[in-house]
């Protein structure tokens, strides 16, 4: 038998799992109620292509998604660089955030319904505050890991404290911020679909949970299937960034080399 | 010399009266609260003390806390299983990719709603969601630690004969152990959440439905209370499970010193 090439592999896989869920169903071994056949949940996604609730179902989500994140990085980045280029301000907070940052944003859904009702806002209070945290911690960190001798001799060389936290602190802290980012947006999303499931707030979250309510399985698999492209794509895009605004950092040359 | 040590004793007491001062001003500020979503601090805290010790221990806390240890335990087994699996079989590795990847995208969530038509609305829904989704980042960081194995680790155990067996057990499971414990500690955090959630959306116990059922009834102390429980909770767990972390990688720790001199 000649061996597979490892390009192949990959596509063999997806082919491997999308023909199980075909035939499973089809020759009963998953309930067909609770499973239907793969190939009518994509052909049910595809009629969704072009029905305007989906995408307006889909812009919901994108709406409170980038409201979230945005908020927290505008927020979280320069209190980070504020708090973490001072010692003192670092250890006067650093019980407080650590206090606060573990505590399950989710927590607090009731809170923002009473407070923002069970619309767009309760949904962005949500994502930006479980977004914030991962900002600034990885703010933090970026920023207290700043060289000291580049520190240094910026100091030495007369650079004023506004122009060292312009060009020293900030460069060197931004590959951490960017992969704070990055991983917030993923929360930021998390946050918003699950606004939407448990308060129901009008997003892709709330079609889903509509779709199991009204017994139409294909629809709610195809709207599972859409949440989780969306979450590949938004990562794609944010890694693409980075590396087109940190080609100069050495964290992304090497990745690319070993890529 | 002198100056240092001031500062450093500065920051010590910083460190501890500011997030006391932070609740003195809650308390103070909220004392005379009229604003019905802001009760005063005092009443959070007697509300608390009314129905968390130990009165919905059993009733509440106890099933979050089963289905949470649950769903969590599975993940981390199945997880580490996989990534050794797929950490030591490249070929595993690059099929599953794409599978892998798609599906930790997915914002656990939204699962929730097939979750609740396949499984039902009990206690094996919740522990299956947090399983689920826990198992991603343990797997991800057990598949880079076997990696980063040092090769040489790799072909001298291999040239002393060790078993197969005695290879995976005893030096590619310690070895990848800090990755691993890093992934656990996240999912640790993702567990808390999903519990909360899968509770807010089909339960009829659990702490994440009290908290939801207060509001919904308007118990605004009784809800304070229940987000102020599972704050403890999440500060609790993660110092727990830092203090296992530093004993179990205990070793780890003090090669790492010692190799940096």
């Amino acid at each position: 038998m000649r061996r597979i090439p490892d390009r192949a592999l990959p596509w063999l896989s997806v082919l491997g799992v999308l023909a199980l869920f075909e035939l499973l169903p089809r020759i009963g071994v998953l309930p067909s109620d609770h499973f239907p056949p793969i190939s009518e949940t994509l052909s049910t996604l595809f009629d969704q292509l072009g029905e305007s609730r989906f995408w307006e179902a889909v812009g919901n989500t994108l709406e409170g998604w980038a409201l979230g994140l945005g908020i927290a990085a505008g927020l979280a980045i320069p209190i980070g660089i504020v708090i973490g280029s001072s010692r003192l301000l670092y250890r006067a907070t650093r019980g407080v955030i650590e206090f606060l940052r573990p505590i399950p944003s989710v927590a607090l859904i009731p809170l923002a319904i009473l407070i923002y009702g069970t619309g767009l806002q309760s949904k962005v209070f949500l994502a930006a505050f479980a977004s914030f945290w991962q900002v600034l911690v990885a703010t933090l960190y970026g920023v207290q890991d700043v060289d000291p001798v580049a520190t240094d001799t910026a100091r030495s060389f007369g650079f004023s404290r506004p122009q060292r936290l312009l060009r020293v602190t900030l460069p060197s802290a931004i590959p951490y911020i960017a992969t704070g980012v990055r991983i917030a947006s993923a929360v930021s999303l998390i946050l918003t679909v699950t606004a939407e499931l448990v308060i129901g707030a009008a997003g892709l979250g709330r079609s889903i949970n509509l779709a199991r309510s009204g017994g139409n399985e294909e629809l709610m698999y195809a709207l599972i299937l859409a949440t989780g492209v969306l979450g590949l794509l938004l990562n794609a895009v944010f890694q693409r960034v980075e590396r087109r605004v940190l080609h100069w950092h050495p964290s992304q040359r090497t990745a690319r080399a070993a890529a | 010399m002198s100056a240092e040590r001031r500062t450093r004793w500065l920051g010590l007491g910083l460190e501890v009266t500011v997030p006391v001062l932070v609740l003195v001003i809650w308390g103070l500020a909220s004392a005379n609260s009229d604003t019905y979503y802001f009760p005063p601090l005092t009443d959070i805290l007697s509300t608390f003390a009314d129905t968390w010790l130990f009165e919905r221990v059993g009733s509440d806390v106890v099933p979050s806390l089963v289905r949470m240890g649950l769903g969590y335990a599975i993940a981390v087994v199945v997880a580490i299983a996989l990534g050794m699996l797929f950490g030591l079989s490249r070929r595993a590795r690059i099929a599953a990719a794409p599978i892998v990847e798609f599906l930790r995208a997915i914002p656990p969530p939204a699962l929730l709603p097939f979750a609740i038509l396949v499984i039902g609305v009990g206690s094996s829904m919740k522990v299956f969601i947090i399983a689920f989704v826990c198992i991603w980042p343990i797997l991800l960081n057990t598949i880079d630690g076997v990696r980063g194995i040092d090769p040489t680790l790799d072909d001298t155990t291999r040239v002393y004969g060790v078993s197969r067996r005695d290879r995976v057990w005893r030096v590619m499971l310690p070895a990848a152990s800090p990755q691993i414990f890093a992934g656990m500690r996240t999912s640790l955090s993702l567990a808390l959440i999903l519990m909360v959630i899968s509770e807010m959306v089909a339960s009829t116990n659990g702490i994440g439905y009290f908290v939801l059922q207060s509001q919904r009834t308007f118990a605004i102390s009784e809800m304070w209370s229940g987000i102020l429980l599972l704050g403890i909770l999440g500060y609790v767990l993660n110092g727990v499970f830092v203090l296992i972390e530093r004993r179990v990688l205990r070793w780890h720790r003090g090669a790492r010193a010692s190799a940096l001199g």
